[in-house]
């Protein structure tokens, strides 16, 4: 289709997926080139990177490395404020992760098609994010090697079980449990591309190490019909379990009976927050990667406006919840509540209020506009802006809630030590590590998905159709 | 090359090149291979297979495949992570180790909601995988379709149908002219390297 034609039709035609109609083969060689360049070729800009993650991680294990040696003492928290940084950055991480399944999981269930250049990417994000979260419940016990038994269900020399009444212990569950499903939902989805990898490897090592993990697939339409039912029970799972997860991250706080905490937006509330800093970062690392990599014909503007989109709905989700919870602390007639709110926007860390909001509600909104919605450079900073805002969000939460407690004689300040930003920058270490291993030696957008919504895909027609169908695929 | 030629020369390399696997034939796009899919199958073979980057819509009514029983296994794995769940919370806090604590209800069954819904999800899961390799038979690091040297590009942009020698009706002269018919191309007989 020329210019001329294309522009005159835009109105009746949805923009396609996919620019320039590119033939199946080229789809596999874009996607495959960063993961099968050879190792004098590597990038300069990913080496780069790798170091600054690797100095990073670094950092972690070193502060981790004095956490053991000294104690959990050398972080700031301390009565009134004994939860603070680690369970902020827990669940800041875990928010995160919730981007990936949204995308994998009910995206795929409402059949938006414009996910499959982006749920790869987005998949090993929510891994790398859960790994991250992982490591604060973890280290903050102390002693790890000791938690196995107050974590889980194992029988120890108290001859004692956890008590399934807390919500702490349900953390537990949902947690691993998302770990585990999004690992295993990531993996199916890798098989049929790692195959793909297998057949291309020009060495024996390489041919090996993916023919591994690619166990042997071929393509048989026996196996992609089990399959496809697989991928779908996945995502019929994995629904309901993401909106679960950072609910029972929420229940921790909301079971209590702390002023600022003890609320039954809780659930929803945290829920629509995770989505939105989820997509702020896959933002964020998208914009870089499909410019670093040329991959912008497969992940065209109009998936990027998507996710603005779904930004700009979750960003006036979580400000309508800051709104409402404002309200029912003067409506409710508790006078506790009611100070815990005006103490979090005007007390001593109104300037950690202020910077959500102004990150959360205000700029997000700027994506009502098109052009700011169409725009590469507006959609990074706001993506990054989401992110910080998202951070302030868990911190207001957490600490404003904690530090004036209800007899003034107990009020306190928290500041964080060196060590607490030094574990909280270390994660972000232990992500851009694995984050970048991952760019460089797997396929960064999910292949065969991807073809499978291409035009040539349609087996009702024959080559060369120039829009995508956005219509029912009826099976006969 | 005439059919009959081949023929002998397959016959020839039987004893060192091991048993015919079956014939393998390309086709350009997922439309053409969904129409010579149901011509393979009017000519009367069962034993057939299509190899393609991608799932291929329509392809299992054009194969006339079963719908899979996978979801039924899950539901069984679900149903055991239900009940194990509550069983574990029930016998560990309100029969093995009862201890009170915020004045709760030793057998608090309300609060075992959450953990009973994870574990469900999990066993699901893991069923729905292992379930999934169970029935493809995977991992397989061996099979005779890899020996054929075009076989690598069905992860790319190839589409091929084949038609095992394990079929009642096999018979490798008709296989060939069946998939010539249908509009395939590289038509090859494939052996098995293994015993």
């Amino acid at each position: 289709m020329s210019a001329d034609s294309r522009a005159g039709s835009a109105i009746l035609e949805p923009e396609p997926l996919l620019e320039n109609n590119p033939s199946l083969h080229s789809i596999t060689e874009a996607i495959c080139a960063p993961a099968e360049l050879p190792v004098e070729k590597t990038p300069i800009g990913w080496i780069i990177s790798f170091m600054l993650a690797l100095g990073l991680l670094g950092v972690f294990g070193l502060s981790v490395g004095m956490l053991l040696y000294k104690g959990i003492g050398i972080w700031g928290n301390n009565q009134p404020v004994g939860w603070a940084w680690d369970i902020t950055n827990f669940v800041w991480w875990i928010g995160i992760g919730h981007a990936g399944t949204l995308i994998s999981a009910i995206l795929f269930l409402f059949k938006q098609k414009w996910r499959t250049s982006i749920n790869r990417f987005a998949e090993a994000m929510t891994i790398f994010a859960v790994v991250c979260a992982l490591q604060f419940p973890i280290i903050h016990t102390g002693r790890p090697w000791l938690a196995v038994y107050w974590l889980l269900p194992l029988p120890n020399q108290m001859s004692m079980w956890p008590n399934f009444r807390s919500p702490l212990m349900w953390d537990v569950f949902a947690v691993s449990t998302y770990g585990l499903v999004s690992l295993l939902f990531w993996y199916v989805g890798l098989i049929p591309d790692l195959a793909t990898l297998r057949d291309r490897a020009k060495g024996k090592v390489r041919q090996v190490l993916y023919g591994v993990f690619a166990m042997g697939w071929r393509g048989s339409n026996r196996h992609w019909q089990h399959y496809e039912k697989a991928y779908l029970i996945l995502a019929g799972l994995s629904t309901p379990l993401v909106l679960s997860v950072h609910s029972v991250v929420s229940f921790d706080f909301a079971t209590s009976v702390l002023p600022g905490w003890h609320a039954t937006i809780f659930p929803p509330y945290f829920v629509a927050g995770a989505v939105f800093s989820g997509f702020g970062l896959v933002m964020t690392l998208m914009v870089l990667a499909r410019e670093f990599y040329g991959l912008k014909h497969l992940v065209t503007l109009r998936v990027l406006e998507n996710m603005n989109k779904i930004m700009l709905v979750t960003g006036t989700m979580v400000g309508y919840a800051y709104g409402m919870e404002f309200f029912i602390a003067y409506y409710g007639g508790n006078p506790y509540e009611l100070f815990t709110f005006k103490n979090r926007a005007f007390g001593p860390y109104w300037w950690a209020y202020w910077s959500m909001l102004t990150c959360n509600v205000i700029s997000p909104q700027l994506f009502w506009f098109r052009a700011i919605r169409r725009s590469v450079p507006a959609m990074f900073v706001i993506s990054i802006f989401v992110n910080i805002g998202m951070w302030f969000e868990r911190f207001v939460i957490i600490v404003t809630s904690l530090h004036r407690d209800f007899t003034p004689s107990a009020w306190g300040y928290f500041r964080p030590t060196l060590f607490d930003i030094g574990t909280y920058a270390g994660t972000m270490g232990l992500f851009f590590t694995l984050f970048l291993l991952f760019l460089r030696f797997l396929p960064m957008i999910a292949i065969s998905e991807i073809k499978g919504v291409s035009p040539y895909a349609d087996p009702h027609g024959k080559h060369g159709h120039d829009h995508d169908h956005e219509h029912e695929k009826e099976s006969h | 090359m005439s059919a009959v030629t081949h023929a002998r020369s397959d016959a020839a390399d039987h004893a060192v090149e091991g048993r015919v696997f079956g014939m393998v034939g390309e086709f350009d796009t997922p439309h053409d291979i969904l129409e010579a899919v149901k011509a393979v199958r009017a000519a009367g073979f069962t034993c057939i297979d299509t190899h393609t980057p991608f799932p291929i819509h329509g392809m299992d009514a054009a194969m006339g495949l079963r719908p899979s029983i996978l979801p039924f296994m899950v539901l069984a794995g679900g149903l055991t992570g239900t009940v194990s769940a509550f069983a574990l919370q029930w016998w560990m806090n309100a029969f093995d180790y009862p201890f009170r604590i915020a004045g709760k209800a030793y057998f608090s069954y309300q609060a075992y909601v959450p953990i009973c819904f994870e574990l469900t999800v999990l066993l699901s899961a893991f069923t729905t995988v292992f379930g999934l390799f169970a029935l493809c038979r995977l991992p397989r690091p061996y099979h005779a379709l890899f020996t054929h040297p075009r076989f690598a590009r069905i992860t790319d942009d190839a589409f091929m149908i084949s038609i095992e020698a394990s079929d009642p009706s096999w018979d490798e002269a008709k296989a060939r002219e069946v998939l010539a018919k249908a509009g395939g191309k590289e038509i090859t007989l494939i052996r098995d390297l293994e015993p």
